[in-house]
């Protein structure tokens, strides 16, 4: 008796557009809201590197910057990730391989291309070396740099968080 | 010994072989002829004075238009135990480059020999796998050679058009909710 008497009189607040909360714990959303959070707040990287980006990549998994404290842990299998640093020079020969781990990757899945040499070939105009890894995959978000600073790494991911947040209806085939 | 001593060595014991030797900023290259490069390179491992038990590096070299004999094939010699050094030259004529392989006297050598091999077509006869090591193994062409154009040739490498196939195939099955 207790508990409806609470419900019938607390008011629901609303705490940002379209989330509304009743004391002490029901929380009102949408379900684009509650999956693009959840999906958000854990993005979980798939380990691979492939230059001098991937040491820069490294450095910001390091303590210093600490990922963790953003939900991102790299994952050691593709089958685990929901996303990929392309990080470094992608050679052709490595393009096969950079594809294949893509496409092991469960969806919803991202790209995020780390450094000038992923986003465009870079200085290496050259026999060997594609000419940006947006030849063969669908990027998501570009980080300039050669290789860029761990913040460039933390701001990239950001614009990752921002466009999954931004994100309508991306959680059902059958919608 | 000093490298200028164990060139001139050199030249006593092989005084057909021995063509040139060179000093540049302390450091000694002797030029040698292709053809018994096996003799030379067993006699500098082997004898106890010169004992050049490790093979630092094999490399190959292009002097297209500036050189008679276009290739150049490079080995840097190091005695660890002597602790002194040489350069060995070997030119290679550009009409179907060969020379023998080193891989008997330095197992070292295999994978020196496979990268020249990639990158100059250079053949290394003996050798027990000589295979492309870098590029994929149906590339066509010899990237470091001076007339192989530095963005490629015209036609792109297969392997990279099914990469580019594939993504494109594979665009429609995109989820995108």
């Amino acid at each position: 008796m207790g508990l409806i008497t609470t419900l019938e009189t607390a008011a629901l607040v609303e705490v940002e557009e379209g989330t509304k909360i009743l004391s002490p714990n029901i929380i009102v959303t949408s379900m684009d809201k509650l999956i693009n959070w959840g999906r958000r707040s854990s993005l979980w990287p798939m380990t691979f590197g492939l230059a001098c980006c991937a040491i820069e990549m490294m450095a910001t998994y390091a303590s210093h910057n600490d990922l963790d404290r953003m939900g991102i842990i790299p994952r050691g299998s593709p089958r685990q990730s929901d996303f990929m640093f392309i990080a470094g020079t992608v050679t052709k020969k490595m393009s096969q391989i950079v594809r294949r781990v893509y496409d092991q990757m469960p969806e919803p899945r991202y790209v995020i291309s780390v450094g000038s040499c992923a986003d465009s070939g870079g200085i290496f105009n050259t026999y060997s070396t594609v000419q940006g890894c947006d030849s063969f995959l669908p990027v998501d978000v570009y980080i300039p740099g050669c290789p860029p600073r761990p913040e460039a790494f933390i701001d990239g991911i950001i614009k990752l968080q921002e466009k999954i947040k931004a994100e309508q209806f991306h959680w059902s085939r059958w919608r | 010994m000093e490298a200028l001593l164990i060139a001139e060595k050199l030249r006593e014991r092989f005084p057909e072989e021995v063509l040139d030797i060179k000093e540049f900023r302390g450091q000694i290259s002797v030029t040698v002829n292709k053809d018994k490069i096996l003799n030379i390179f067993r006699y500098l491992h082997d004898d106890p004075d010169l004992f050049f038990d490790y093979l630092v590096d094999v490399c190959g070299a292009d002097y297209l238009g500036k050189k008679e004999k276009r290739f150049e094939v490079v080995y840097h010699l190091y005695s660890i135990k002597h602790r002194h050094a040489l350069r060995v030259k070997a030119e290679v004529a550009a009409d179907k480059p060969s020379i023998d392989s080193v891989v008997g006297i330095w197992a070292g050598a295999n994978w020196h020999e496979r990268e020249a091999y990639d990158m100059y077509g250079i053949v290394f006869n003996g050798h027990p796998d000589l295979r492309r090591i870098l590029l994929p193994e149906d590339w066509e062409g010899y990237p470091l050679r001076k007339d192989y154009p530095v963005k490629g040739p015209e036609k792109e490498w297969p392997g990279f058009l099914d990469v580019l196939d594939k993504a494109k195939k594979y665009r429609e099955f995109e989820w995108h909710g």
